[in-house]
Parts: structure tokens; sequence; C-alpha cells
């Protein structure tokens, strides 16, 4: 693999989990639980979007064979997706999206933090920008998983089940291989494994805030990163590339 | 204290708005004043807040990148607007949360406009175009309503609106000025569109019960009749101008007039859909209900917490 190939694939990674998630929480709009939070909701799936768009058109100038974002973004074969399992679970209720989004959310600081550093000034420049909507993100979701895990009893058992479903996905956040290897050499990109045990921290402060706990059972998945998913990615992207498919060639 | 009669307060508040100067919360107001206009901003509030459903359909079916980032920013605009609207309703003393379960149970009405399906991604277009448009129209003259929290709140929501407008005007030039296929799909659109959207400005004037002493009062400014003259005028001209045909025979340009005249709208229809039998009347309410339902143990959970916190707070 070149460099150019790595570092390409590393940037369509994250491009990829903006996309599903940002995907997954406009599933909510006109449907949340207060009119509040249903603007919440759309925001941040508004800044995935443009963290999306930023990503992807980096993606294109570095892979360099004149593709728009969009060709990116929706005609790409289910395979090819190389997004986390985590974003692409779906929204079940609302506390299984605000962990979703809490875990996404405390990786995505400290590895957006790291990436300010990157000796790409273009993923420097994108990665700055997009954490002053990353803070944000994770400051909703922590006060909206403490709300929750310590609000009713209701309210306890639905988030913790949250909890127990998702955490199998939470290990993938650290996946490495040799994508990242290479652009960690480059200093391109950053090494997640450095802040493992900052992300497994944070989680068990806001979880204890919250009197959540973490699954006895940590048997953990992978695949997303290599293109291969939960059956729930599927649909998601029917919808989605509905449009791109059924109108091939056509500006929208 | 001198106490003042019912109609030296009545003379007195007429006189303020014969000579425009707004009512504000803490006024005396005639019953029937706050009644009118909590029931019209409440209304006003649920229309954008149902409005979010037909246009949230396309979202997650979005063409490109740009689409899906415009529309889930004006959907969220939408939700915005029912914010200020209900706040202002507010100001006259209506709770958000039971005059949301009015709009659950069907006795608080909303546009019906928004009680027709969206079926296709040009429906983008044409609801930024004619349905953000016919808003405007009705909207506009509201921002000189003589109720000041209404007034202000219409300020800012009509930049907002004239700004969807536009952007559904410039998906619906780019559709109509596309391939075949979106030509097609554009003027479909517009067909499904065209009447619903002109029964947005209500009955005819004749039939319109509440007009005089709304007009009266300053709280509606022009009548349904004019509004709707003035709508067609302009958008006659908009559909020439990418090329798409208004589906309406009798449409002409009245010389005398200075005005399109236009053909016979269907209020059987109107009425039919007011009254709850339009083509997505109950997918509407039943999303919203759930919504409420679906997320009773969140709002319950967030209060639960904050009383929690106080407690603490008190003992600490
Ligand atoms: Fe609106
Ligand atoms: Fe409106
Ligand atoms: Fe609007």
């Amino acid at each position: 693999m070149t460099t150019q190939e790595a570092f390409y694939n590393y940037i369509v990674r994250f491009g990829d989990d903006s996309l599903i998630l940002g995907q997954r929480l406009s599933e909510w709009c006109g449907h949340g639980p207060i009119l509040e939070e249903d603007i919440a909701l759309t925001n941040i799936a508004l800044d995935l979007i443009g963290q999306t768009t930023n990503l992807f058109e980096l993606a294109v100038q570095i892979e360099g064979k004149g593709k728009d974002v969009d060709q990116l973004a929706f005609l790409r074969l289910e395979k090819e997706y190389t997004n986390l399992l985590l974003v692409e679970q779906p929204n079940v209720d609302f506390g299984y999206t605000i962990v979703r989004q809490f875990f996404f959310d405390v990786f995505r600081k400290l590895t957006f933090e790291a990436l300010c550093q990157s000796s790409d000034e273009k993923l420097a420049a994108i990665a700055e920008k997009s954490l002053k909507e990353i803070k944000y993100h994770l400051k909703h979701s922590s006060e909206w998983v403490i709300r929750l895990g310590d609000g009713t009893e209701e309210s306890h058992t639905r988030v913790q089940a949250a909890v127990n479903t998702l955490w199998k996905f939470t290990n993938e956040l650290f996946y490495q291989d040799e994508v990242d290897q290479k652009v960690i050499e480059l200093g391109l990109g950053v090494d997640t494994s450095l802040f493992k045990e900052a992300w497994q921290l944070h989680v068990e402060k806001v979880f204890t805030e919250a009197t959540l706990t973490i699954p006895a059972n940590t048997w953990q998945h992978e695949g997303g990163r290599k293109g291969t998913h939960t059956e729930h990615l599927g649909y998601l992207l029917s919808e989605m590339q509905y449009m791109q498919r059924a109108y091939p060639n056509m500006e929208w | 204290m001198s106490t003042k009669n019912i109609e030296e307060l009545e003379k007195e508040f007429q006189a303020k708005i014969d000579a425009d100067i707004k009512i504000e919360p803490n006024d005396w107001m005639p019953e029937a004043y706050r009644k009118t206009l909590m029931r019209q901003i409440s209304q006003h509030a649920h229309s954008e807040i149902v409005g979010m459903l037909p246009e949230g359909n396309w979202i997650t079916r979005a063409p490109s990148l740009k689409r899906k980032a415009v529309l889930l920013a004006k959907v969220q605009d939408e939700a915005g607007h029912g914010l200020y609207l209900y706040s202002a309703a507010e100001t006259l003393g209506l709770d958000r949360e039971s005059s949301i379960d009015d709009l659950h149970s069907g006795k608080a009405k909303y546009s019906s406009i928004f009680n027709y399906p969206t079926l296709s991604w040009a429906d983008m277009g044409t609801i930024g175009w004619l349905v953000d448009g016919a808003a405007i129209m009705n909207q506009v003259p509201l921002c000189r309503c003589s109720y000041g929290p209404y007034a202000r709140a219409m300020v800012r929501v009509c930049k907002e609106e004239s700004f969807h407008q536009r952007q559904g005007f410039e998906i619906v030039s780019l559709l109509a000025n596309g391939t075949p296929e979106q030509k097609q799909m554009v003027q479909d659109s517009l067909n499904r569109f065209w009447w619903p959207a002109l029964m947005m400005f209500g009955p005819n004037d004749d039939n319109s019960p509440n007009s005089a002493q709304s007009v009266k009062w300053k709280i509606k400014r022009m009548s349904n009749d004019e509004l709707r003259q003035q709508f067609i005028d302009v958008t006659v001209l908009q559909a020439e101008m990418v090329g798409l045909t208004i589906p309406d025979k009798d449409l002409k340009w009245n010389e005398a007039t200075g005005h399109y005249d236009f053909g016979a709208i269907n209020w059987e229809e109107f009425n039919q859909v007011i009254q709850g039998n339009g083509p997505c009347n109950k997918d509407r309410i039943d999303a919203r209900r759930n919504a409420k339902e679906n997320g009773a143990w969140v709002r319950e959970a967030a209060n639960a917490f904050a009383e929690k916190r106080k407690k603490k707070e008190l003992t600490h």
C-alpha cells in the first residue's frame, strides 16, 4: 500500500463514521422526544454531514481521480464503506442514540485533538474546525447519559440496556491496521492506542455519575474498518443511495 | 384607584390599535382578542411542527451531501419557528404541552398543506417555493400585527422563510433545466402542490367568519383573497421563468384588473382535508403523538434528575 492509498483510506474511514452517524441521527428529525432535542439531534447530524463533506473533499483530492464527494458518499458498495460498526447501529430509542453518540464523541474528541497536530495541514485544519463541534456534542451526550442514568428507574433500565448492547462495538474504536501504521509513521495520522486508557477513564467517570455499569461480558465485535458490517448497514445505504442509484449521473 | 368599566377599557384598547401602538403581554386586552390570537399563534406553531414531517420524509434520501445538509437545516429552522411561536403564545397564557395535546386530539388545527404526501425529491423544491412562498405572503403582513410578541416572532420567522423560498426555487429551477426525468419529476410535483398551495390562504372572504374582526384588531392585515391573488400573480411569473406549466387551464392575465384570473378551487377537498380526511392527516398526527409518547420517559427522566439535583444542592 502506498502512502497515498493509506492516507486516502485513513480519511475515508473518518468520513464514513461521520456520514453514517449523521444519517442515523437525521432519522430523528421531526420525531424527537422534545422539540429542543429534535433541534439538538438535527444540529449534530448537520455538523456530521459537514465534517463528512470536508473529509471527503480532502480524500478525493488525495486520490486525484477527479471524483466528487457525492460519488464517495453515495455510490460505493456496502463492503466499500469503512465506518465503525457502532455508528451504523439503529437508533432504537433516545437512550441507545445517546449512548452510541457518547461512546463515539469521547473517541472523536481524543482522536481529533491529536489530529490537530497532523503533518498534513488540511487534515489538521479539518480536525481543528470539527473539534469545536465535537466538544459540544460530547457535552450534550454526556449530560444526557447522566440524566437518563440517574433519572427514573425506567430511564436507568433503558440506558443500561443500551450500554449492554453497544459495549461490544467499543473496542473497534481503537482498531488499527497497516493503514494506521503507515500514516502514523509519517505523522499524518495518530496512534489511537495511546489514548485508549483515557477513553475508558472518561467513560467510567461519566458512568459513575450516571450510576451505570460496564457489562460483564466484554466479548468484542469488529469488521467495519475492513468493510464487513452488521446487517443494519445495507438498509441504511439502500435508503441513502436511492436517488443516486435510481437517477444516475444527474445534478441535484 | 379609579376603576374603569369594560367599555372604557375597550375604547382605549381600540384607540391604541388604531394608533399602531403594539399590545404587550401585560396590557389589558379583550378576552376575545386574547382567544383569537392564542388560537392563531398556536395553529401557526403546530403548522411549523407538523410541517417538519413531509420534508423530514426526504432527509435520509436526499440526493447529495449538500442537499442533505440544506434540508436538515431547513427542517431545523421550522422546529425553531415552532419554538418561538409557542413562546409567543405562552405570553398570552397558553400552555405549550396542553396545546400540543389539543393538536394530537384533533381539537387544534394546522395548515392543511402538510396533509399532502411528499412523493418525490422535487417536492422538496416545490414545498420551499410554493409552501414557504405562500407562508411568506401570509406572514409578512403579520410582522405589523398589533400584538408585539407575535409581530416580533414574525419578523424573525419571515427572514428564514424567504431564505427557504429561495432555496426551494433553486431546486425547482435546477430540475426544470435538468434531464427529461427531472423535468417530469418537478412538473408532476407542481401539479400536485399547486391547488393545495392556493388553499393555504383559507376560504374565500365571503366564507371567512373571523376575518372582519381580525382586520379591525390588526391581527390580520390583508384578506385571504387578496393574499391568494398576490401569491398567484408572483408565482405564475416564476413558473414561466423556469418553463413549468401551472396546472390550471383557466389561468390567464386580465388586462382590466391587472391580475391573473384563475380557475375554481375545490373547496370540498379543502374542507375534507381540514376535517381530517386528507391523504396524510392521520399519519402526521400519529407521528407527532408517537414522538410525544415515546419521549415521555425521557422527559420524566430529565425532570426527576433535575429534582434530585435540586435536593442535593439544598442539603449540601
Ligand atoms: Fe417556518
Ligand atoms: Fe411558517
Ligand atoms: Fe420555512
